[in-house]
């Protein structure tokens, strides 16, 4: 398949680096101030290269990368909220060219699903997101496989960056500012957190879930929503007196989207230390299936990313 | 409730059923009581099958006891020693238990009154509490409660304490339900 990738963040980038190896070729990329294209596929090295040294991809404009000849658009954008712009338009426009869509970024998903689907409906292109949902855990495809309808409830850690916050207090009984400054330094969180540690980020994935689940058009503002800024080291320690944790469940069941700290038992499946994710599903037939990994990262959000690539392929 | 370091611990009166199997002998019943308020139990209600004989030729008896959890284990022995054959003990009428971990100016925003609030919803009880307060009581702390109810008053429970908490603009962090395994 030939790729056209907009925006070179970590995603991006490793889904440009990555891309050959599993027999696609990017023919565009572009991050907000330029693009880079080659009809005969792009040599990833050179642009990393150049997006290194001097912040930018390439000479060309970067509307350049959505009119390019490709099979699939890989929409790597930073997730925004509202009216998901400008992820949103770069979708409509490949779909209105009969081009097939795969989504890292959430904010379409979890925003505007009701206007994703229908213009995928009037498009011979196809929209999928796999890599929006606990990065390189293939919780959507295994929903799929499933099937939504025999899906009763779907519960996880989906925020690498609260998980380390908070294993990390249990751990070493240690408050959460210093905790949160550690997190910085190791690069795990950001330098203003505030989208993973009041549980926002954890919520989009959620959302994302239960439009998937119940292909409805659910949106942030449906979700029950609290975060874990500023939790006392006091209340891990009196949930360890207990043999219990607190992690940052996200939790999808009964047409409900929730999002809060929550007591687990301490060695529990859920009780995932470290920036790891989990995704629990409780399924009609089949149990209860969980399925952990690493939820966040360059590498392993672009597997997820090509992994659909793959899938559009064998259709 | 007694102080243990920074710790506030109450140790609450639970419900208990015990079934014991008497003689069908005149004052068996009454001797068969007395250990009860001899060791502090409150005493609910009796359910004596008069017609009725266990395989071993007994009477069964059934008595709701009120006690803390320490003294239930006292009358349980009192009761043994003295001869009652105890069928089944320590099983309580409530068959539900949650535990939820509350954070923020707990002391400051009255925590027995926060504790109270939850009892009058009607459908559970606290049946203990752990507080930690850390950096002193004027500063945020975090309480653990257990409440016990009888099915189903575990739900309304959590209302009552997630209410109370938007009021006084204290955290909840709640148990998964069904995310035990």
């Amino acid at each position: 398949m030939k790729l056209a990738i907009v925006g070179a963040g970590v995603v991006g980038a490793s889904t440009l680096e990555l891309a050959g190896k599993y027999g696609h070729e990017v023919v565009a990329i572009a991050d907000s101030g330029s693009a880079a294209v080659d009809p005969d596929g792009l040599d990833p090295a050179p642009v990393l290269a150049r997006k290194n040294d001097e912040g930018t991809v390439g000479e060309a404009a970067p509307d350049a990368a959505l009119d390019a000849d490709y099979d699939v658009l890989v929409e790597a954008t930073p997730t925004t909220l509202g009216d998901a712009e400008p992820g949103f338009s770069h979708v409509r426009h490949a779909l209105e060219r009969d081009r097939h869509v795969v989504l890292a970024n959430k904010g379409p998903v979890a925003e505007r699903y009701g206007d994703l689907r229908a213009l995928e409906r009037d498009s011979a292109g196809e929209v999928l997101f796999e890599a929006t949902v606990g990065g390189a855990i293939p919780a959507l495809s295994t929903i799929r496989d499933v099937g939504a309808d025999h899906v009763t409830a779907v519960r996880g850690v989906l925020n690498g960056t609260a998980n380390f916050v908070l294993s990390r207090m249990a751990a070493e009984g240690l408050d959460y500012e210093h905790v949160l400054a550690e997190a910085q330094d190791l690069g795990v969180a950001e330098a203003d957190p505030s989208f993973d540690v009041q549980g926002t980020d954890a919520a989009l994935k959620c959302v994302i879930l239960a439009n998937v689940l119940y292909d409805d058009e659910y949106t942030l503002a449906d979700a029950d929503v609290s975060g874990i800024e500023d939790l006392p080291g006091s209340a891990l320690e009196l949930a360890a007196e207990d043999g219990r944790t607190v992690r940052l469940i996200g939790e999808v069941a009964d047409g409900e989207v929730r999002v809060g700290p929550r007591l687990v038992p301490e060695h529990g499946t859920l009780a995932v230390t470290g920036t790891r994710n989990i995704v629990q599903l409780d399924t009609e037939h089949a149990g209860r299936l969980n399925v952990s990994g690493r939820g966040a990262g360059g590498p392993e959000t672009a597997s997820a990313v090509l992994a659909d690539v793959g899938r559009l392929s064998r259709r | 409730m007694y102080e243990r370091g920074d710790r506030v611990v109450s140790e609450a009166v639970h419900a208990y059923t015990v079934r014991l199997e008497l003689v069908d002998e005149p004052g068996e019943l009454l001797r068969t009581l007395e250990p009860i308020a001899e060791n502090g139990g409150n005493l609910l209600s009796i359910f004596h099958e008069r017609g009725n004989l266990t395989p071993r030729g007994h009477i069964p008896v059934e008595v709701d006891v009120e006690a803390t959890p320490e003294r239930f284990d006292d009358i349980v022995a009192a009761l043994r020693d003295a001869g009652v054959n105890v069928v089944r003990a320590g099983e309580e009428r409530y068959s539900e238990e949650v535990t939820v971990v509350l954070t923020g100016h707990l002391v400051d925003t009255d925590l027995s009154d926060t504790l109270q609030r939850v009892q009058q919803c009607g459908q559970a009880s606290v049946a203990d509490v752990s507080l930690s307060a850390p950096k002193g009581t004027g500063d945020v702390s975090s309480a653990r409660l257990r409440l016990v109810a009888e099915q189903g008053g575990a739900e309304a429970a959590l209302g009552a304490i997630r209410e109370v908490a938007t009021e006084k603009d204290l955290r909840v962090i709640e148990p998964l339900p069904g995310g035990e395994a």
